[in-house]
C-alpha cells in the first residue's frame, strides 16, 4: 500500500512541476490558455448560446452592437453564434487529422527505421510516392466520387496525404537513436523488437511526437478550410471556413459593416493556430528538462 | 626566479537553478618563471573553473566574487580580475593563451584550417601583415612537427586528433605568450599521439621557455612533466607541492588516495585501494573539511572548520588537520 | 577448463560508398582474428582506437554478425544455432559500455531499466518478485539503501553510480559472460577502481567470464592480472599471451612501443623511460592498408622486403605466448 501511495505522490508532484515548467514559458502558457478557452468556447459554449437560425432579412451585415456583438450575416444571423459554435467540426478535423497522421506516421516510420532492410526500402518508397501526389487535385477528383461529409470521412482522407512528411522526419530520429548504447543493451538482453521500438525509442521521442502531432493539426486546419473554400466539402454544416465561404460567396466585400462577418472566422482561425504553435514552445520547456538538465 | 603568477585568495559562484555553485574557494596559487604546474582533480573539483578564471574567460553565469590574480612579466604587471573587456582583449592570447578542453571539437568542420588560424589571429586584433602572419605560422608548425602544406588546406576532420591537438597548441603560440594553459591536454587521444604531445610540450616549453599550466585529472600527466603540483578537490587547493613530494610524500588522505587507486604499467603489480564515497555537491557543502566523508583518518576537528594550506616543509604544503599523523604512519 | 568463446578467422568488413558517383570501398576492420576465451578468465582487449577492439566486442556479444568466420558459444557456431539456443546464448553474453550518460534510457527509472528485462523472461513470477530480485541485484552492485535508488532517473546519478545500474542490468539474466567495452574509461579516477573490483568481486562469486575491452594498459594489467591479453592493431591481433607475461616482456614491436609510450603515475619511473621512436606518425586508412605487416611504416624493426610483402605468421615464443611478427619467424 505504501508503495502505491508514494508512486502517487510522485505522480502528483510531478504534474505540479509540469504546470509550473508551463508557466515558465510566457508565450507558451498564453498560447495554452487561449487554446483551453478556443476549446471550451467550441465544444461546451454552444450549451450556453443558442445557434441563430432566424433570417432577418432587414437587418443584413448589421454594425455590432450588444444585441449582435460581432454583426450579422447576409441573412441578419447572429455572427457571434456562429462563431461559437463553428469551431467544433474544425477543431474535431483538426484534432482527428493529426491523431490519425502521427499514428501512421510514428508506428510505420518507427518499425521502418528499427528494422530496417526490406520493409524499410517499401515503406519509404511509399511514402515517397504519396508525398508527391499534389493534395488539392487529387481531393477535387475524390469529392467527386465521395461525399466528404462526416468530419471523420475528412479527417481519414486529410490524414492520408499528411503522414509521409511526418514519417521521414520520425525515421531520421530513430535511425539515429537506434544507435544509442542503451537500444544496444536493450537488444543484448534480447528485449524483443515491440517493447524495443515502442517502449524504449518512441518514450524518448515524446515531445517531438507531441509537437509534430500539434503540428499537424495546424496544417489539417488549413486543408480543410482550403477544401471548403474550393467548394469541395459540402457545405453542411456552418463552421468557420464554412462562414469564410460564405462571406466571400454571398458578397461580403461589398458591404460597409461586413467585415466582422469575414473577419471574425479568419481571425477565430488565426487565433486557433497561434495558440497552437505557442503552446509547443510551453512544452518543449516541460519536456526538456525531464531529460535532465541542469548543473 | 620570481613569479610570473600570482592568484590571491579567489572565490568563483556559478549561479546554477539549484543554487550557488562554489566552484573555486579560496585558491592561493603562485607560478613561477619557466615553471610547469599541474592542477590535479576530478569532475566537480573547480580546476576547469580556476583555469579560465586565469584569463577572464568564464561564461556568464559565472562570477569572481573575491580575490586578485596578478600577472607579472617583462616589465609588465597585470591584475587579471580588474581589467576590462579592452585590455582583456589584448592581454588573453599575448600574455597568457589556453588550449581548452575537448578542443578537438571546437574546430569549425566546414573550415579549412588555415582559414581558422586566420579568424583566430583577427579576432585577437593581431597587427600583422598577411605575409608575416604566413611566415609565423610556417614557423609554429614547423615547431609542433606539422607539415603545413598538409595541415593548412585541410579540414578538420581530415587530421588526426594528435594532429588537431598540435594545431590548437600552435594555435595558442601565435602571439608568443608567456604562459600557456592546456585543459586536460591528451584525454580525449590514443597513447602514442598522447606520447607525441607530451615530448612536444617538453620541447616548446625548453625552445621557449614557456611557463605552463597542466589542468587534468590524469596524475601520469603531472608526473610525466610537472615541477609543482597543486591537488583541488571540492573547489578548494588540498595540498601543493614539488613533483616527487607529491607522488613519493603525500601529505592530503586525498592524495595518497590518488595515488593508490592509480595502476602503473611497467612497475610490478601493486594492489589497488579505492577511495571510498564520492565527491561532495558543490552546492550543498558538508561542514568543516570537505573530504572527511570519505576519509579514513578524520577526527573531531575535521567536521568543524575547514583546515587551511599551511606551509610544513620548504615550499610543501597541505590542508589537513592530520598530517603529522599521515606522515609519521601509513608507507605509501 | 572449457572454452566459452572462440573467434576462428573471423573478419568484418564493410562497405561504403558505391553510389553512382563513388566507388565502393570496402573497410577491412577486423581481419582474420584467431581466438579464444576459457569460462572464468579475464581477458583483455587493448589497442588503440579504430584498432578493432570494440567491434571484436560486439561481434561476441552476438550485436554484429560476421563478414566471415565463426563466433562459437561452447563449441557452436551462434549464427547457425536454432532459435531456442540462441536464446540460450544471448541472455548468457551481455555488454557494459563506456559511456554511462547514454547506456541508460534516459526517461526511465532504476526500476523499469532492471524490471524489463526480469518481465520480460518471465525470470520473476509477481511484482514482489520482481522487487525482491532487484533489490538484491542493487545490493549487489552496491546501490544501498536501496530505496535510495530504486525510484530515481539516470540524470539524478553521478557516473559511477549509473555505470553500477548498467552492471546490475547486465546481471538480470544471470549472464556466464560479459563484455566490458572501456567500461571505467569516462569515470572519475577515484570511482574506476571500485568499479573495477566489484567486476572482481563478480568474478569471484559468480565466476563470471569477461572480456576487458581497454585502451588503458595499466588498468587492463591490474584487473586481467591472471588472466590474458591480447593486443590489437588495425584489425588484427599483434600479440597475445598472460598478462604478466605480455606486460614484462613484450615482443612485438607495437606492444614495445605502447609500453613505452604510456606515461605513468610514478615521476621516477616515467621520466626515466626511453621512449621508442617510431617511423612514421601516419597510421594507415582502413581503406586502403599497406600490404605485408600492417605495422611496417612505422615499425622501427622493418625489414624491406619481408615486412612489406608478407602477411606476418603466428609465433609461439613462450608457452602460451604468440606474436604476429617475422622478426621471430627465423627464431622457431
Amino acid at each position: 500500500m505504501n508503495k502505491k501511495i508514494s508512486r502517487f505522490k510522485i505522480f502528483l508532484g510531478s504534474l505540479r512541476d509540469t504546470f509550473r515548467l508551463l508557466r515558465r514559458n510566457k508565450l507558451g502558457f498564453l498560447g495554452f490558455i487561449v487554446l483551453i478557452f478556443i476549446i471550451l468556447m467550441s465544444f461546451i459554449g454552444p450549451y450556453f448560446v443558442p445557434f441563430d437560425t432566424t433570417s432577418r432579412l432587414d437587418k443584413i451585415y448589421v454594425k455590432p452592437s450588444w444585441e449582435h456583438p460581432l454583426g450579422t450575416d447576409s441573412q441578419g444571423r447572429d455572427v457571434l453564434s456562429q462563431i461559437v459554435h463553428g469551431g467544433k467540426d474544425v477543431l474535431i478535423v483538426a484534432f482527428l487529422t493529426g491523431l490519425l497522421s502521427t499514428l501512421i506516421a510514428v508506428t510505420f516510420g518507427s518499425l521502418s527505421a528499427f528494422i530496417g532492410g526490406r520493409l524499410d526500402s517499401a515503406i519509404t518508397s511509399l511514402a515517397d510516392i504519396v508525398l508527391t501526389i499534389p493534395h488539392f487535385p487529387l481531393l477535387s477528383v475524390l469529392a467527386a466520387f465521395i461525399r466528404l461529409k462526416s468530419s471523420f470521412m475528412i479527417a481519414f482522407i486529410l490524414a492520408l496525404l499528411s503522414w509521409p512528411g511526418l514519417l521521414r522526419a520520425v525515421r531520421a530520429q530513430v535511425l539515429s537513436l537506434k544507435e544509442r548504447d542503451f537500444i544496444e543493451a536493450a537488444r543484448a538482453l534480447d528485449l524483443g523488437t515491440s517493447y524495443i521500438v515502442f517502449s524504449e525509442i518512441l518514450p524518448n521521442m515524446m515531445n517531438y511526437i507531441v509537437i509534430s502531432f500539434i503540428l499537424s493539426m495546424t496544417s489539417a486546419v488549413y486543408a480543410q478550410v482550403g477544401l471548403i473554400l474550393l467548394g469541395l466539402v459540402p457545405l453542411a454544416s456552418h463552421n468557420w471556413g464554412v462562414m469564410i465561404n460564405f462571406a466571400w460567396t454571398r458578397g461580403a466585400i461589398f458591404y460597409k459593416h461586413s467585415v466582422y462577418y469575414i473577419l471574425s472566422p479568419i481571425i477565430a482561425i488565426s487565433l486557433f493556430q497561434w495558440s497552437l504553435v505557442s503552446f509547443t514552445r510551453s512544452l518543449e520547456e516541460i519536456f526538456n528538462p525531464r531529460l535532465g538538465q541542469g548543473v | 626566479m620570481e613569479n610570473i603568477l600570482n592568484i590571491e585568495n579567489l572565490y568563483v559562484d556559478y549561479r546554477a537553478r539549484r543554487g550557488l555553485v562554489k566552484a573555486v574557494r579560496g585558491v592561493n596559487l603562485e607560478l613561477k618563471r619557466r615553471e610547469t604546474l599541474a592542477i590535479i582533480g576530478e569532475s566537480g573539483s573547480g580546476k576547469t573553473t580556476l583555469g579560465l578564471s586565469i584569463i577572464k574567460l568564464l561564461p556568464s553565469s559565472a562570477k569572481i566574487s573575491q580575490g586578485k590574480i596578478w600577472y607579472q612579466a617583462n616589465g609588465k604587471k597585470y591584475e587579471v580580475v580588474s581589467l576590462d573587456n579592452s585590455k582583456l582583449r589584448k592581454f588573453r592570447w599575448k600574455e597568457i593563451a589556453m588550449v581548452f578542453q575537448s578542443a578537438l571539437n571546437a574546430f569549425n568542420p566546414v573550415i579549412r584550417i588555415w582559414d581558422h588560424i586566420l579568424d583566430t589571429a583577427d579576432s585577437h586584433d593581431l597587427r600583422l601583415t598577411r605575409e608575416d602572419l604566413r611566415a609565423k605560422v610556417l614557423e609554429l608548425l614547423r615547431l609542433v612537427q606539422l607539415d603545413p602544406d598538409r595541415v593548412l588546406r585541410s579540414y578538420p576532420h581530415e587530421l588526426s586528433g594528435g594532429m588537431r591537438q598540435r594545431v590548437l597548441i600552435a594555435l595558442a603560440l601565435l602571439l608568443d605568450p608567456q604562459i600557456i594553459i592546456l585543459d586536460e591536454p591528451t584525454t580525449a587521444l590514443d597513447i602514442l599521439s598522447q606520447r607525441s604531445i607530451l615530448e612536444l610540450l617538453k620541447r616548446i616549453r625548453e625552445e621557449l621557455n614557456l611557463s605552463i599550466i597542466l589542468i587534468s585529472h590524469d596524475l601520469s600527466l603531472a608526473a610525466e612533466l610537472a615541477d609543482k603540483v597543486a591537488v583541488m578537490y571540492a573547489g578548494a587547493l588540498v595540498e601543493i607541492g614539488s613533483v616527487y613530494d607529491i607522488f613519493y610524500k603525500p601529505l592530503h588522505p586525498y592524495t595518497m588516495g590518488l595515488i593508490k587507486a592509480v595502476p602503473t604499467v611497467t612497475t610490478s603489480f601493486r594492489e589497488l585501494i579505492s577511495i571510498p564515497g564520492s565527491p561532495p555537491d558543490l552546492i550543498d557543502l558538508p561542514p568543516g573539511c570537505k573530504f572527511h566523508p570519505r576519509c579514513e583518518y578524520k577526527g573531531e576537528e575535521c567536521l568543524k572548520d575547514e583546515p587551511v594550506l599551511i606551509n610544513v616543509f620548504n615550499d610543501h604544503y597541505v590542508a589537513c588537520y592530520k598530517w603529522e599523523k599521515i606522515k609519521n604512519g601509513k608507507n605509501n | 577448463m572449457e572454452r566459452i568463446i572462440e573467434l576462428k578467422n573471423v573478419s568484418k568488413f564493410f562497405t561504403i560508398g558505391g553510389g553512382l558517383f563513388s566507388q565502393k570501398k570496402t573497410l577491412r576492420v577486423l581481419e582474420d582474428l584467431n581466438l579464444s576465451i576459457k569460462k572464468g578468465e579475464i581477458f583483455c582487449l587493448v589497442g588503440e582506437s579504430g584498432c578493432g577492439k570494440t567491434t571484436t566486442g560486439k561481434l561476441i556479444a552476438g550485436l554484429l554478425k560476421p563478414t566471415s568466420g565463426e563466433v562459437l558459444f561452447y563449441g557452436e557456431n551462434i549464427w547457425k544455432m536454432n532459435k531456442e539456443k540462441f536464446k540460450k546464448y544471448r541472455k548468457s553474453v551481455q555488454i557494459v559500455h563506456q559511456d554511462p550518460y547514454s547506456s541508460l534510457n534516459p526517461v526511465k527509472t532504476v526500476y523499469d531499466i532492471l524490471s524489463a528485462p526480469l518481465l520480460k523472461h518471465h525470470m520473476v513470477r509477481s511484482n514482489g518478485q520482481c522487487e525482491e530480485k532487484i533489490s538484491e541485484l542493487l545490493k549487489i552492485v552496491d546501490l544501498t539503501p536501496v530505496e535510495d535508488f530504486i525510484y530515481k532517473y539516470p540524470h539524478q546519478l553521478s557516473g559511477g553510480q549509473r555505470q553500477r545500474v548498467v552492471i546490475a542490468r547486465a546481471l538480470t539474466l544471470n549472464p556466464e559472460f560479459i563484455v566490458a567495452d572501456e567500461a571505467v574509461s569516462m569515470l572519475d579516477v577515484s570511482i574506476r577502481l571500485s568499479i573495477i573490483k566489484l567486476l572482481l568481486i563478480l568474478k569471484q562469486n559468480f565466476n563470471m567470464t569477461f572480456l576487458f575491452i581497454t585502451h588503458d594498459l595499466a588498468m587492463a594489467k591490474y584487473f586481467g592480472w591472471n588472466g590474458k591479453i591480447a593486443v590489437m592493431y588495425l584489425g588484427r591481433i599483434v600479440e597475445i599471451g598472460p598478462t604478466p607475461r605480455v606486460l614484462e616482456n613484450p615482443l612485438h614491436p607495437y606492444t614495445k612501443a605502447l609500453l613505452l609510450a604510456v606515461p605513468e603515475a610514478d615521476p621516477e619511473v616515467t621520466r626515466n623511460k626511453k621512449i621508442m621512436e617510431l617511423r612514421s606518425l601516419d597510421l594507415p586508412s582502413l581503406l586502403d592498408l599497406p600490404p605485408g605487416c600492417r605495422f611496417n611504416n612505422r615499425c622501427p624493426y622493418m625489414e624491406p622486403g619481408k615486412c612489406d610483402k608478407i602477411e606476418p605468421n603466428l609465433y609461439e615464443v613462450e608457452p602460451d605466448h604468440y606474436v604476429s611478427c617475422e622478426l621471430y619467424g627465423d627464431e622457431t
